[in-house]
């Protein structure tokens, strides 16, 4: 327990430098082009609508999680003996999760800290390549094979990048470590 | 369970307060690219064959940020104006499997080996994908 509040201490300051570096990064844009600047702020603004609602979720999430959720239910579902049911929570979840990534992240570091097994993380990131709601954009714009034909990969493929993350982690366990 | 309710209410807290600042940075970080991101360059880059144009499109797409529709209006545009399939897949998939610039976020939270690993993985993936894709659908006529 004490180990977690120090990793997350650590990586608390590291976001705060992170954002120092961006803020510096952005007032010099906006000292060499005001306009650029004001367009990247409207941006910004856009982007941040999107994701509020979504980190509401996340942290509701991460909340539930934190109260129902105990590691011997992550351990059986999700853990390095789940099996076949953990990757199909993976599939599943990562095609059903909405929205910006980043909101993501946290919910896989609470999971990962309460045993979840890190291939499984790897395929609900890349899981959530199958966009649902934007899958009638993507018929409009290449047809009904081809979207058939992508979608498919993805799913296949979301498996063989947890498949290629285990097989790696065997190697290098510090996949499992943050 | 009060108590269990108070505890998990602090832990929620404290992980948003440590999650804060990188999200914040990597919007912030995201719309300065989106915004700098020349468009117009893509099209150039392509037409070689279809392994290159594949590699370029999932590199493109790999450091470019940005709504997936962005990728389905941008990919569609490309195709159109004579960029091969290849090429617009992987930019399609790479889009939305690589990270690179959600790759800070991603090394502070999940870990730097998980996110450079994860990553490289996707990128090649995107790569085989539109090759798989494309032979896939020359297979089906």
């Amino acid at each position: 327990m004490k180990d977690s509040s120090v990793k997350r201490h650590k990586s608390g300051i590291a976001g705060w430098i992170f954002l120092g570096i961006v803020l510096s990064i952005y007032a010099l844009t906006a000292v060499l082009d005001g306009e650029l600047a004001a367009t990247v702020i409207t941006t910004f603004s856009h982007l941040l609508e999107r994701v509020l609602p979504v980190l509401l979720i996340v942290f509701l999430l991460i909340f539930v999680i934190n109260l129902l959720l105990n590691p011997a239910w992550i351990k059986k579902y999700l853990g390095h003996r789940s099996g076949i049911t953990g990757w199909l929570v993976a599939i599943a979840g990562g095609v059903l999760s909405t929205g910006p990534v980043y909101p993501w992240y946290a919910l896989l570091s609470e999971l990962r800290e309460r045993g979840m097994k890190m291939s499984l993380a790897a395929v609900f990131l890349y899981s959530r390549a199958v966009k649902l709601p934007l899958i009638p954009m993507l018929i409009h714009y290449f047809g009904l094979s081809y979207t058939l034909v992508l979608l498919a990969y993805l799913l296949i493929f979301s498996i063989f990048s947890g498949l290629a993350m285990e097989r790696l982690q065997g190697s290098n366990p510090g996949i499992q470590q943050p | 369970m009060q108590d269990k309710i108070k505890q998990s209410a602090r832990k929620t807290l404290s992980s948003l307060l440590a999650m804060l600042p990188i999200i914040m940075g990597m919007l912030l970080l995201t719309s300065l690219i989106v915004e700098l991101f020349p468009e117009q360059i893509a099209s150039g880059l392509f037409g070689k064959n279809s392994v290159v144009d594949a590699w370029v499109g999932a590199t493109i797409g790999g450091i470019a940020a940005g709504h997936p529709l962005v990728s389905y209006i941008l990919g569609g545009e490309l195709l159109s104006s004579g960029v091969s399939l290849f090429a617009v897949t992987a930019l399609i998939v790479s889009w939305v499997t690589v990270g690179i610039v959600q790759l800070p976020a991603e090394a502070l939270m999940l870990g730097k080996c998980f996110a450079i690993y994860r990553n490289l993985i996707c990128y090649l993936f995107a790569i085989v994908i539109a090759l798989l894709t494309v032979f896939t659908l020359q297979l089906m006529g």
